[in-house]
C-alpha cells in the first residue's frame, strides 16, 4: 500500500510518500493562505521527488492545525446555538458559562436549557419535551443560526435522549448542522458540551477546508480516498472529519510523536520535536503519546478531549542567542520562519541557535563562513545552555527511571548531537518530516467510556463488553478487524456510587482497511 | 448584628479559595471548579457574602450547615439545579422552628468549601470563617460537630427535582450517614444536605477556626508563586507551617472498591533529597497515611497534601497518574481533631490501620 502523509502547519506543509514501512520521499514546502495551493504544491513535489505516479497512491492522510488555529484566532467561526438537556438539574450553570467573552460574542451567545437527560444509572432526569425543543428550534430558525450543539446529562452512559433530541431539532431545521456531545467527549458535562459547541461552530469552516483538501488532491491527479488525523494519532475519513473537525485539535504534536516512533522503530521513548520557535516534548508509550490527565484549554475554553500530554519550551532552530555578562540566553524569542533570511548563516544579522550549531561544526546549513568569527567560548556556553534546557525538559517528561532513548525530530533537530541527560539520542532518517510520516502511518481507533455497575455484572464481563464495543467502534471507523489491538484500558471505581459503579474506558486501534 | 467584622468575599478571592480548598481536601473532597463558577455567577449578579470570624455573633445565634452529598463524578456531570442546599436549609428551619443567622461548612476541603458560600449568597446570610474538619473526610460523623456531641441530628436532603426529605429522629450520626446515602442514591447520587442548627456557643467551642481565610491564603500563595515563577511547594510550606515530607515520581497506583469506598495506595519513587527512597500513601478518597521507606511519617487526622511539583496544583486521588511528580506536604491537624475522642473517629485505627499509633506532626506554626 502506498500512502501519502501531509502535515499542514502554520509555516510549512510537509509531505511524505510511504510504501509499507519505507519512506520513499519527503518534502517541505511553504503553507499558503488558501491552504489548497500549499497542499497541491507539497503533493506535486513529493510525487515528483519519489517518481511515483499519482494513480498509484492508495490513500492520503492529512494532519492539520487549521481548526485549532481558527478557534485560537476567532476566525471563520459560525454562530452556534447550544442546547442542554437536563432540567431541572444543571440550571445553575448554563452553557458557555466559563467561555472568554470575545469567543462567546463571536458565536452569538445562543444558549438554551431544556428538559431531558439521564441520571448516572440511566433513569431519566425528566422526560424529553418535544414541544419545548420545537420552540427552541423555532427561535434558532428565526435568528438564522445554522449550527447547533446538543449536550444531555450522562449522554456518554446513555445517548438515546441526545440522539432523539438531535432528530427532533434536525427535522425541524433542515440543512442545519447538529453536533451531539456524546460523539465527541467524555464524562464531565461542561467540558463535553464545550467541545460540542466548538465542533458546531467549526462546521461551516470544515466543509470548506475538507473541500479544499479534496480539490487539492484531485488537482494533483490523485483519486485515492483521504483521511484526517485526530488528536490521538488515529484517522477519520474525510466525511467524519467534516462532521467532527474538533477531533483534529492537537493532532500536530501527536503526529510528530507517532512519526518519531515509526521512523526510529522505538515505541517507548521520550520525543523532542524541535521546530523553528519551540520544542515540543512528550513521552511515548506503546508507540502512542501519553494522554494528558486533566482538562485541557483550547482558545481559553476548558475541554476534555483526548489530548497528548506534551509541553513546549522556547527552544528552536530560530531561537535568538543573546550573550550577556555572565550568562547566555537562548530563546524564547525566535526569528521563526524568517530563519532563512535573518540568521547569520543565511546572510542576516541575528545570532540564532542554528548559527551556533553550524559554528560548532555540528550541522551543515547555510554559509558556515558567516559564523567563523564567533568566539569558541560563546559557542561552548550557548551549546551548554541548550543542552541544559533539553535535559530539563527530558527529565520532566520521563515517566520511568528506566533509561529510555530520546528521539529527536523536526527541522530543528540539528541543534542536538549528543546524549541528553545521560540518555541515548536517536535521530532517525527523515526526521525533518516526522509530522507527515506520523500522519501517513496513522491507524484507526474506536473508544468506549462508560460506567458499569459491578453489582450486576462481573468486572471481567464489563471489561469484555467494553472491549467488544471499542473494537466494533474501530471497525465502524474503518479498521481491519483482525489487526485491532487494545492499546489502553482504564478502569476507575467511582467512590460513593451504589452497585460498585466503575468507569471503564477502552481504546482499540487497528490498521486502516483500504479498498 | 455581624457588624463590620470579617470581610466581603470578592470574585478575585475565588480562584485562590478554590485551589486552597482543593489542597485542604488532602486528595479528596471533589473538585471545587464547578462550585467556584456557581459562586462567581451569584457574585456577578450582585449577591454579597460576608465571611465572619467566630466571635462575630452572640452565643444564642443559630448556625446552619450545608454541603453537597454524593459522588464527585455526579457533581461534574449532573450540575446542580442551584437551590438544593437552600431548600434543605429551609426544611431544617421549618422542622426546627429556628432561623439561621449564619452558615458554616462541614468541611473546608474540596468542593464543599464553596457550598455554604453559594447557599449564603441565596439566603442573604454570612458564612463563618471555620468548618468542622479543617480538611476533607468522607463521612458526616467525622466532623468536630459530631465528635463533640451536637445536640440534634435533625437534617434534610433536597434534590434537583423538588424532593425534600427531612430526617427527624435519627439515633446516631452513623445511622444518619446511612440514611442520607440511601436517599441520595434515590435522588440520583447527588443532593444538597443541611444539618441541624448549631448554637454559636457550640460552634465557638468546636469549629476549626479560620479555615476559609486559610484556604484563600494557601491558594493565593500558590497563584502568586506561580506568577512570580517561585518554588510553589516551598512557598506553600512556608505559608502553612507544614513540612515537605517527600518528593518523588508516582510509579504505581492501585485502587479497589471495598465497602463502597475506593481504597488503595500510591507508590512514589524519590527524587532530589529523597533519591533512593520510596514512599507509599494509603488512600480512601483522601490521603490517609504516608510511609517513607516503610516508616509511617504522616497519618490522619494530620493532613497529607499532594502537590504537582512544578505548578503546585493539588493532585486528587482520582487524578493520580503514573509519572506525576509529586511533592508531599504534611500539615498538622487542629488540636480539636487530635483529642482521644476525635482520634477514635478520625485516627488511623478508624480508617483500618490499627497497627499505626497516631504520632502527631509537630506544629511548626505554634
Amino acid at each position: 500500500m502506498i500512502r501519502i502523509g501531509i502535515d499542514v502547519g502554520g509555516t510549512n506543509t510537509d509531505a511524505v510518500i510511504v510504501e509499507g514501512d519505507r519512506v520513499l520521499a519527503g518534502v517541505k514546502s511553504p503553507t499558503t493562505q488558501d491552504v489548497m495551493g500549499g497542499v497541491v504544491g507539497a503533493l506535486t513535489a513529493v510525487l515528483e521527488t519519489s517518481g511515483i505516479e499519482a494513480g498509484a497512491i492508495d490513500v492520503v492522510m492529512i494532519g492539520t492545525t487549521h481548526f485549532t488555529n481558527a478557534v485560537v484566532q476567532r476566525r471563520d467561526l459560525a454562530p452556534t446555538a447550544a442546547i442542554r438537556l437536563g432540567l431541572p438539574a444543571t440550571a445553575s450553570l448554563p452553557p458557555m458559562i466559563d467561555w472568554p467573552d470575545d469567543l462567546k460574542r463571536t458565536l452569538g451567545g445562543h444558549v438554551y436549557l431544556a428538559h431531558g437527560g439521564n441520571e448516572f444509572d440511566g433513569r431519566p432526569i425528566s422526560p424529553l419535551d418535544e414541544a419545548e425543543l420545537l420552540g427552541i428550534a423555532e427561535e434558532i430558525r428565526t435568528k438564522g443560526v445554522r449550527s447547533v450543539a446538543i449536550a444531555s446529562v450522562f449522554s456518554p452512559v446513555s445517548a438515546d435522549v441526545e440522539r432523539r433530541a438531535g432528530e427532533i431539532v434536525g427535522n425541524a431545521l433542515p440543512g442545519v448542522h447538529v453536533t451531539l456531545s456524546h460523539e465527541i467527549g467524555r464524562l464531565g458535562l461542561l467540558e463535553r458540551e464545550n467541545a460540542a459547541i466548538m465542533n458546531a461552530c467549526l462546521r461551516d469552516l470544515s466543509s470548506d477546508v475538507i473541500a479544499a483538501f479534496r480539490n487539492a488532491i484531485a488537482q494533483a491527479g490523485i483519486t485515492a480516498p483521504f483521511y484526517l488525523t485526530q488528536n490521538d494519532g488515529t484517522l477519520m475519513d474525510a466525511a467524519t472529519a467534516e462532521r467532527f473537525p474538533v477531533l483534529t485539535f492537537a493532532s500536530g504534536p501527536t503526529n510528530s510523536m507517532r512519526g518519531a516512533a515509526f521512523l526510529s522503530g522505538v515505541s517507548e521513548a521520550i520525543v523532542i520535536d524541535i521546530g523553528g520557535t519551540t520544542a515540543d516534548v512528550g513521552s511515548l508509550q506503546k508507540g502512542f503519546p501519553r494522554q494528558a490527565p486533566m482538562a485541557v484549554e483550547v482558545g481559553g475554553v476548558r475541554t476534555n478531549f483526548r489530548m497528548p500530554d506534551v509541553f513546549s519550551i522556547g527552544l528552536g532552530g530560530g531561537s535568538l542567542v543573546v550573550d550577556m555578562d555572565d550568562a547566555v540566553a537562548v530563546g524564547p524569542s525566535s526569528v521563526g520562519y524568517r530563519l532563512t533570511r535573518e540568521a547569520l548563516i543565511f546572510g542576516g544579522d541575528t545570532l540564532t541557535a542554528s548559527d551556533i550549531a553550524v559554528a560548532a561544526g555540528k550541522a551543515e546549513l547555510g554559509d558556515a563562513s558567516k559564523v567563523a568569527h564567533l568566539s569558541p567560548d560563546l559557542i561552548a556556553r550557548a551549546r551548554r545552555k541548550m543542552m541544559e534546557m533539553l535535559e530539563d525538559c527530558v527529565d520532566r517528561a520521563r515517566v520511568t527511571p528506566d533509561p529510555l532513548p530520546v528521539i529527536v525530530v523536526g527541522g530543528g533537530s540539528i541543534l542536538v548531537d549528543e546524549p541528553i541527560g545521560g540518555l541515548e539520542i536517536v535521530k532517525p532518517e527523515h526526521f525533518a518530516v516526522a509530522n507527515a510520516v506520523g500522519a501517513a502511518i496513522a491507524q484507526i481507533s474506536g473508544e468506549v467510556d462508560s460506567v458499569y455497575s459491578l453489582a450486576e455484572t462481573s468486572r471481567e464481563k464489563a471489561l469484555e463488553d467494553a472491549t467488544g464495543k471499542a473494537k466494533d467502534a474501530a471497525v465502524a471507523a474503518g479498521a481491519q478487524r483482525d489487526s485491532i489491538e487494545i492499546v489502553d484500558v482504564e478502569d476507575v471505581p467511582l467512590a460513593y456510587l451504589p452497585g460498585n459503579a466503575t468507569r471503564i474506558r477502552v481504546k482499540a486501534v487497528g490498521e486502516l482497511n483500504v479498498g | 448584628m455581624s457588624g463590620e467584622k470579617g470581610f466581603l468575599l470578592t470574585e478575585g478571592d475565588l480562584p485562590a479559595l478554590s485551589i486552597g480548598a482543593a489542597l485542604l481536601g488532602t486528595g479528596g473532597g471533589g473538585n471545587p471548579y464547578v462550585g467556584m463558577l456557581r459562586t462567581r455567577e451569584l457574585l456577578r449578579k450582585g449577591a454579597q457574602v460576608r465571611i465572619i470570624p467566630l466571635d462575630a455573633l452572640p452565643d444564642d445565634a443559630w448556625v446552619g450547615r450545608v454541603g453537597s452529598i454524593g459522588a464527585p463524578i455526579i457533581g461534574i456531570e449532573k450540575i446542580s439545579e442551584g437551590g438544593e442546599c437552600h431548600r434543605a436549609m429551609l426544611a431544617v428551619e421549618e422542622a426546627s422552628g429556628i432561623r439561621m443567622a449564619a452558615l458554616i461548612a462541614a468541611e473546608i476541603g474540596g468542593a464543599n468549601a464553596m457550598v455554604p458560600v453559594i447557599t449564603a449568597a441565596m439566603a442573604g446570610l454570612p458564612v463563618i470563617d471555620g468548618d468542622g474538619m479543617g480538611r476533607a473526610f468522607p463521612e458526616i460523623q467525622m466532623t468536630t460537630f459530631s465528635i463533640y456531641g451536637e445536640a440534634s441530628l435533625l437534617s434534610a436532603l433536597a434534590d434537583d427535582k423538588g424532593n425534600v426529605v427531612v430526617f427527624r429522629k435519627v439515633t446516631s450520626a452513623l445511622m444518619l450517614e446511612r440514611l442520607m446515602r440511601t436517599a441520595t442514591v434515590a435522588m440520583g447520587a447527588g443532593a444538597g444536605a443541611a444539618g441541624a442548627p448549631l448554637s454559636m456557643e457550640f460552634i465557638r467551642r468546636t469549629a476549626i477556626p479560620g479555615t476559609v481565610t486559610q484556604a484563600i491564603e494557601i491558594g493565593a500563595t500558590v497563584l502568586q508563586a506561580r506568577a512570580k515563577r517561585q518554588d510553589v511547594v516551598e512557598k506553600v510550606v512556608e505559608k502553612t507551617g507544614g513540612g515537605l515530607f517527600f518528593t518523588g515520581k508516582l510509579v504505581d497506583v492501585r485502587r479497589e472498591l471495598t465497602g463502597g469506598f475506593m481504597r488503595g495506595h500510591a507508590l512514589l519513587s524519590g527524587m532530589g533529597d529523597w533519591a533512593g527512597s520510596e514512599a507509599r500513601i494509603a488512600i480512601q478518597n483522601e490521603n490517609l497515611v504516608l510511609w517513607v521507606d516503610g516508616e509511617p511519617k504522616v497519618m490522619v487526622p494530620d493532613l497529607i497534601m499532594n502537590l504537582e511539583q512544578e505548578t503546585g496544583e493539588p493532585i486528587t486521588t482520582e487524578m493520580l497518574r503514573f509519572g506525576q511528580r509529586v511533592s508531599v506536604i504534611g500539615l498538622p491537624a487542629h488540636s480539636l481533631m487530635k483529642t482521644p475522642r476525635a482520634l477514635e473517629v478520625v485516627g488511623p485505627k478508624a480508617f483500618g490501620y490499627p497497627e499505626i499509633l497516631f504520632t502527631p506532626l509537630a506544629d511548626a506554626a505554634a
